[in-house]
């Protein structure tokens, strides 16, 4: 089927990582992601798949684990509150260096917090949500058709490069309907030899285990991973530059603000004002070169946000706080409007002349 | 007019099938024929995109809207006002009720069912869009319309066609769907009261009984320059 159909985010990425050959969900319901447990709950069973849902978050986040462990492609999804009852099951799987999806799709905080869109979890997906020195690629996909494509490369590039793979979405984009297409994926096969499925009698037994009782072998692991890390901030890093090239004021946007930013760089454009935007697709890797280049020409940078500021800090570290960085942002569920936006831009070019 | 309009019409079917869109347009096509109407908001599924949305533009057409008080608020909490047993037990007014999605969503309405049945002068309406992933054939919106009556104990009497791509809707997007809808009515024995479009494709459609609908335009739709 890619035909056209008309989902919610959610939808989509229930439907998309089922293309990338996901047969194992482990979830617990919290909007504003339940429609991708719901979805998941009438799918799985039709095509020989396990829908479970488990007593708790850190449950399910450990029942991936084991999946991870056994080598099949498995994911689980929750909002803000719950996925920081996950992050000590991520830093376990980072540090058994297994592949599987965690979706946050991110709603106010912090604490219960609400259940409105934010992007107030940017830290905790970039930064290391759990302990341990360890890295998520993260995927902030910006558009319905997004949330499929970005699952379904996310599968990939767990298995690729056998780590734990973010999608960072707000409530919006997962409860928004847009046209998407769902093509059959291109399902790439990738040695998991190191899973634990069964020796047969015919060989020595797997361990999945992130225990190390001598420190110097944790450190050798800890220093390997930073090697494979070097290599996907190479390969890996995704973004979109928009008018950019002559901008004086450079906006940092993703996801939802992206698309808001987006309409107030046109409307800016009308006119005159020359504005662009960077739209950083991976936030891990973070997109540093592009920011260093618009560094070059634009007078200031502006990060606009739902959270009270998290990922400005690496755009001031990208453009090694040569320009200006100001803060567009709205916080606690509320949504900066493209007015908001275009009055922030304003005010920055009256500064930095 | 071909199907007079009934003192309470309910809106159900699929989640995200475009229930409480159709309701508010069709809140307003009651209105312009010089009726009191009121709409009331059962949903208790869906978090965002409430009919209260649409408050301002029902509020200057003078059409009351009744609408949990946590409606696009942070509360999760599956409780509706009690005003909305005036709205079936008053005969005063014309009553739209857009109910929640799915069967979950369907649960809500049962409380209202022995008034609704009483009464006897409703439509109960079944929103279908056929570019929705669950409900893609005749077949799959059947079984959603028996989860549906099963849940709330009221049974579906006709069907509006409201498939859409969204903002990629074309003339042929419609028409591609109109065996479906025919196959759908047929197989249930219920009529098309009306094929929803939007007003640029509404000129291109030749299909009976045409209800031109307005979109929720969202200030986080990119607009193509």
């Amino acid at each position: 089927m890619s035909e056209k159909v008309l989902m919610k985010g959610n939808e989509a990425i229930a439907e998309a990582a089922i293309k990338a050959g996901c047969r194992f969900y482990f979830g617990y319901p919290i909007t504003p992601q339940t429609e991708i447990a719901a979805y998941m709950a009438k799918r799985m069973p039709k095509i020989g798949g396990t829908f479970l849902q488990a007593e708790s978050e850190v449950s399910a986040i450990n029942m991936v684990y084991g999946v991870a462990g056994a080598g099949y492609r498995v994911m689980t999804s929750s909002s803000s509150p719950g996925v920081s009852l996950k992050q000590e099951g991520i830093s376990y799987i980072a540090g058994a260096d297994l592949p599987a999806l965690i979706v946050n799709v991110q709603r106010g905080g912090p604490g219960l917090g609400g259940i409105q869109p934010s992007q107030s979890d940017y830290f905790q997906a970039t930064k290391g949500g759990g302990h341990g020195d360890y890295k998520l690629v993260v995927y902030a996909p910006a558009s319905v058709q997004e949330m499929a494509d970005y699952t379904i490369k996310a599968f990939d590039v767990a298995d690729k490069y056998r780590l734990p793979v973010m999608l960072l979405a707000d409530g919006t984009m997962g409860q928004m309907m847009e046209p998407v297409e769902l093509p059959d994926a291109e399902i790439k096969e990738y040695d998991k030899s190191w899973a634990v499925r069964g020796t047969q009698m015919k060989r020595e037994h797997n361990i999945i285990n992130s225990l190390y009782l001598n420190p110097e072998e944790l450190e050798r692991t800890n220093f390997e991973r930073f090697e494979k890390y070097a290599l996907i901030e190479k390969e890996e890093c995704l973004y979109e530059e928009y008018m950019v090239d002559d901008a004086d004021v450079v906006l940092v946007a993703f996801g939802i603000a992206s698309r808001i930013s987006k309409n107030a760089v046109n409307e800016a454009r009308k006119q005159g004002l020359k504005v662009g935007l960077i739209r950083p697709i991976t936030l891990w890797p973070f997109p540093v070169e592009p920011l260093k280049k618009a560094a070059e020409h634009a007078k200031g940078f502006i990060s606009v946000e739902l959270s009270m500021g998290q990922m400005i800090e690496d755009v001031r570290l990208a453009t090694e706080c040569k320009r200006p960085v100001a803060l567009c942002n709205r916080t606690g569920g509320m949504i900066p409007s493209p007015e908001q936006v275009l009055e922030s831009i304003k005010k920055m070019l009256s500064e930095v002349k | 007019m071909a199907n007079p309009f009934k003192r309470v019409t309910l809106f159900a079917g699929h989640y995200g099938s475009g229930k409480t869109n159709i309701a508010v347009n069709y809140a307003k096509l009651l209105k312009s024929t010089g009726k009191k109407v009121k709409i009331a908001d059962l949903d208790t599924v869906n978090p965002y995109f409430r009919t209260k949305d649409s408050i301002k533009d029902l509020e200057k057409l003078g059409i009351d809207l009744i609408s949990p008080a946590f409606a696009n608020t942070n509360v999760d909490l599956p409780a509706l006002p009690q005003e909305i047993y005036g709205l079936v037990q008053n005969k005063d007014a014309y009553a739209i009720m857009d109910i929640g999605g799915d069967d979950r969503g369907a649960y809500a309405l049962g409380r209202y069912t022995p008034y609704i049945l009483q009464e006897n002068d409703y439509e109960m309406i079944f929103v279908a869009n056929f570019y929705r992933p669950l409900t893609r054939t005749a077949d799959q919106a059947i079984e959603v319309m028996k989860e549906i009556e099963l849940a709330c104990g009221i049974k579906f009497t006709a069907i509006i066609n409201n498939s859409n791509l969204g903002k990629d809707t074309t003339a042929k997007t419609v028409e591609n769907t109109l065996k479906i809808a025919e196959e759908l009515s047929n197989k249930t024995g219920l009529p098309i009261i009306y094929t929803t479009c939007t007003e640029q494709v509404a000129n291109q459609l030749k299909v009976p009984n045409l209800m031109q609908i307005t979109l929720q335009e969202k200030y986080f739709d990119v607009k193509e320059n």
